[in-house]
């Protein structure tokens, strides 16, 4: 994108200018890099669970966009895309939904058996009936 | 967790296959033409330092890159979601790869035969990973229609590796290469080959 070099009001921008794209990860966050729980992959699905929570929860914009895009089963990859955010801030802020059981989330590989023929056939079968 | 298990709703099983190949070799077209949206695409941001970042002040110092994916996917029932990664291109993303490899079904490797050297890293990388794979031919309009023994010789590939023709716009032919995948990579883990 482009750096603007003058601020809204036309002041030049010292070299301390930081690409808001790349702030904003950051702020969402307030900071975090790693998640508080769970070690999510890109294909880690998370499922919205329970009743919707008030504003009492304390949650921000970004985990109720969240909680809306998982009432179907969504990927981190998914999510990150729909809300045009990294998916390394999805994984924290699924960590938050997950540790408020907001969420039911698949942490990697967990449930995949590559060695599995069942699944082999289940994705074969779905592949020819597309 | 205060969750009884079985209380659980069952998510489905998500699996992933890798589509690599050169700039320009029809990754995300391929995607695209099978996927059941169009394709999405995924950042990850990275900095020299890795994880633990926590001073944005230092954020510009330490290079941060973003490497983006295209993806997409397909729902297979109500128990498996299959997703297609388009590997980044460049190959100081080699570590990124490694985080898309791990645990996936396996992958393809389209070839552009105007350009069929620029394939060549990413069949080192997943020969030398272990990963299931399959060579895709991209036929692009206009391009001479190689011999795929031809291409097999070039490319040097195992005569244990299926190479394929396909038009990745077209979703018939893109499937055909992801059953033509699904297929070697049961026979790879499935039923060993005693040494």
């Amino acid at each position: 994108m482009n750096t603007p070099d003058h601020d809204p009001m036309g002041e030049p921008l010292d070299e301390h200018w930081v690409d808001p794209e790349i702030i904003r990860p950051y702020v969402v966050t307030r900071g975090r890099t790693q998640p508080a729980h769970g070690k999510f992959d890109l294909i880690s699905m998370a499922l919205a669970i329970g009743p919707p929570p008030g504003p009492e929860a304390g949650l921000d914009p970004e985990h109720l966009s969240i909680l809306r895009l998982c009432r179907e089963p969504k990927s981190v990859a998914e999510i990150a895309a729909y809300l045009d955010l990294p998916a390394g801030t999805i994984r924290v802020l699924l960590g938050d939904l997950f540790d408020r059981e907001l969420v039911s989330a698949q942490e990697p590989q967990s449930e995949v058996d590559m060695h599995d023929m069942n699944m082999y056939r289940a994705v074969l079968d779905g592949l020819r009936s597309l | 967790m205060a969750f009884d298990r079985s209380e659980r709703p069952r998510l489905p099983t998500a699996i992933k296959i890798l589509v690599a190949g050169g700039f320009g070799a029809g990754k995300t077209t391929l995607v695209g033409a099978v996927s059941e949206t169009r394709p999405l695409r995924t950042e990850e941001i990275l900095s020299d330092r890795g994880v633990g970042i926590d001073d944005i002040s230092s954020v510009e110092a330490k290079r941060t890159t973003t490497v983006a994916m295209d993806f997409g996917r397909i729902t297979l029932g109500s128990d498996y979601v299959l997703y297609l990664f388009g590997t980044p291109g460049q190959e100081r993303f080699w570590f990124v790869w490694d985080e898309l490899a791990e645990g996936s079904l396996g992958a393809v490797v389209l070839a552009d035969t105007r350009r069929l050297a620029d394939c060549f890293p990413s069949i080192d990388y997943f020969e030398r990973r272990g990963t299931p794979f399959v060579v895709a031919v991209n036929c692009f309009e206009g391009a001479r229609t190689f011999e795929l023994d031809e291409v097999r010789l070039a490319l040097q590939l195992n005569p244990s590796i299926p190479i394929v023709l396909c038009d990745a716009r077209k979703r018939d032919s893109s499937r055909e290469v992801l059953i033509t995948l699904v297929k070697h990579s049961a026979k790879l883990r499935v039923e060993p080959v005693a040494p």
